[in-house]
């Protein structure tokens, strides 16, 4: 973060691994079904 | 008992969430970690991006309420308008009030939009549908795309590109959870009007829950917040990366000036020339291949184009990514000048040899959609490296007016023209020949003005001192934000 902070801040960050987790998974899995169900789709140019 | 607690107190909940949301100015506390910024914005774009799986509804809402195809699309259409305004018009207040604020509007205005369509629909008021969805959450469009731009230009200042790449690709992705969400709501709930009203009821709650992470976890960075994060380089104050073919400067410029230099129209014309040409392929993708492919041995089957056209998806949504992050190892000049110049390049390799080769004619196409979806995730840090952060997102906004401007002239050149060369008795891939001329002379045009982008003139930078520049920003937005 700042520069002379940083040390002191380290293990603050490391307790937001939790919560950076479950922050990515919230947005990250809608997308991913987002992301197979148009892999599902651009399959059919190849199929269809 | 308890669930009638719950009720009593939901108002109490309702009402403490948005003090919280309004009041409190989103500064980072300590330790407080930049990668929880992006999934802030990205509950947010994903959300809104919704707005480009409106055609889902449009036969439901045709034969429940009995509505010709261009009425059906007037809600979204509206949407697209109010987008445009609101990000133009609500930039600078998006700026003073920062980025929870706004993420907060963007929430109540989105979900209420489909509230008030949900309303619209069960008692067959087809307006209501119209202002709820395309008037009120089209505010909810146009605060939400810009609300996380600046504050993640802030937090990623070594890596803008990506940073604002993920949030726009977000806006991409939102189109492809929601096409087969709602297609799967309908059919579980009916596509009658009952159905529908349902469906949007459902919509306007889950995405206020769902964007609520992004208005708790959006922080500021705090005063003095100016170096590569928690795991990257520190340059010295003020310092940029010698990039080549970058124009990166540490001076910092108000939305108001923007507006008067060559710069932002040169950037304008960039953004709308990319876009119209994007659209040049999105707008008739499907009868495109088709109709290339017509009078070849190895005809294109309707199955087929839908593949393809959700191949072009894809391709947009990782160009967003993809390129925008790119852009912070080669410079914004130089990516444009490849979004722009290979661009029209693949727009001549179509037009010159599309119908003897289906996969030359995908590659092109997937190429030009993906540098369309670079386009827009790319600007804003261009935005950045010429005018500074202090009032990015708002001049983002205003930005956004070429976006519009491109939604009108792509669709109708494309259309006016293949509609002309069918009159003219032409077919097959004939019918895309004069569209293609005309898409690679507006990439040139494009290509033109940003090679004319140069430093703004230190007359319109903001007068504070430079090395204090950084500083007097954040605390500005701490101060109102």
């Amino acid at each position: 973060m700042t520069t002379s902070p940083a040390n002191s801040t380290a293990p603050a960050e490391s307790r937001r691994t939790g919560l950076i987790v479950f922050a990515w998974l919230w947005v990250g899995i809608p997308l991913a079904y987002g992301v197979y169900e148009l892999v599902l789709k651009a399959a059919q140019l190849f199929t269809g | 008992m308890q669930s009638a607690n719950l009720a009593v107190d939901l108002p109490n909940r309702v009402v403490g969430f948005l003090e919280f949301a309004t009041m409190t100015p989103p500064l980072a506390p300590a330790g407080w970690s930049r990668w929880l910024v992006p999934p802030a914005a990205l509950s947010v774009h994903l959300s809104i991006g919704q707005a480009y799986a409106w055609s889902v509804f449009k036969p439901p809402l045709e034969s429940a309420l009995g509505l010709s195809g261009t009425a059906s699309a007037l809600p979204f259409q509206l949407g697209i308008v109010m987008l445009g305004l609101s990000a133009a018009f609500g930039g600078t207040l998006v700026e003073r009030k920062g980025p929870r604020w706004a993420m907060t509007v963007a929430l109540c205005c989105f979900s209420s939009g489909f509230l008030i369509a949900a309303l619209g629909a069960f008692t067959e008021q087809y307006w209501l549908i119209v202002f709820g969805y395309g008037f009120v959450g089209g505010i909810g469009l146009g605060i939400g795309y810009i609300s996380p731009v600046s504050t993640l230009i802030k937090w990623f200042p070594d890596r803008p590109g990506m940073a604002t790449g993920i949030a726009i690709m977000g806006f991409g992705g939102g189109a492809l959870i929601a096409s087969p969400w709602s297609a799967q709501m309908l059919d579980s709930f009916g596509a009658g009007s009952e159905g529908i009203a349902l469906a949007f009821l459902v919509h306007g709650l889950v995405y206020a829950v769902f964007m609520a992470l992004g208005v708790l976890l959006v922080r500021v960075p705090p005063p003095g917040y100016r170096q590569g994060g928690d795991d990257g380089p520190r340059p010295a104050p003020g310092a940029a990366k010698p990039v080549a073919g970058a124009l990166i400067s540490t001076a910092q410029v108000s939305a108001k000036s923007a507006v008067r230099t060559p710069q932002f129209w040169c950037l304008w014309v960039v953004l709308c020339m990319n876009v119209t040409a994007g659209i040049g392929i999105l707008e008739k993708a499907a009868p495109m291949i088709t109709d290339f492919f017509a009078e070849t041995d190895a005809p294109v089957s309707v199955s087929a184009a839908a593949g393809f056209v959700a191949l072009l998806s894809a391709a947009n949504m990782a160009g967003r990514i993809g390129w925008s992050s790119t852009s912070d190892l080669i410079g914004r000049k130089n990516m444009y000048r490849v979004y722009l110049g290979v661009g029209a390049l693949m727009y001549l390799l179509i037009s010159r040899f599309g119908d003897s080769s289906k996969p030359l004619f995908v590659l092109c196409a997937l190429v030009i959609l993906s540098f369309y979806g670079g386009g827009f995730a790319t600007v804003p840090a261009y935005l950045k490296d010429l005018f500074g952060t202090y009032q990015v997102g708002a001049i983002h906004g205003r930005l956004l007016t070429a976006w519009s401007t491109a939604g009108v002239l792509g669709p109708l050149i494309v259309n006016r023209v293949a509609d002309s060369q069918e009159e003219a008795g032409r077919s097959g891939s004939g019918l895309y020949g004069l569209s293609f001329t005309i898409m690679i002379g507006l990439l040139v045009i494009g290509f033109v003005a940003n090679e004319l982008v140069r430093p703004v003139h230190p007359r319109h930078h903001v007068p504070a001192p430079r090395e204090a520049a950084d500083d007097h920003v954040t605390s500005e937005q701490h101060r109102t934000g």
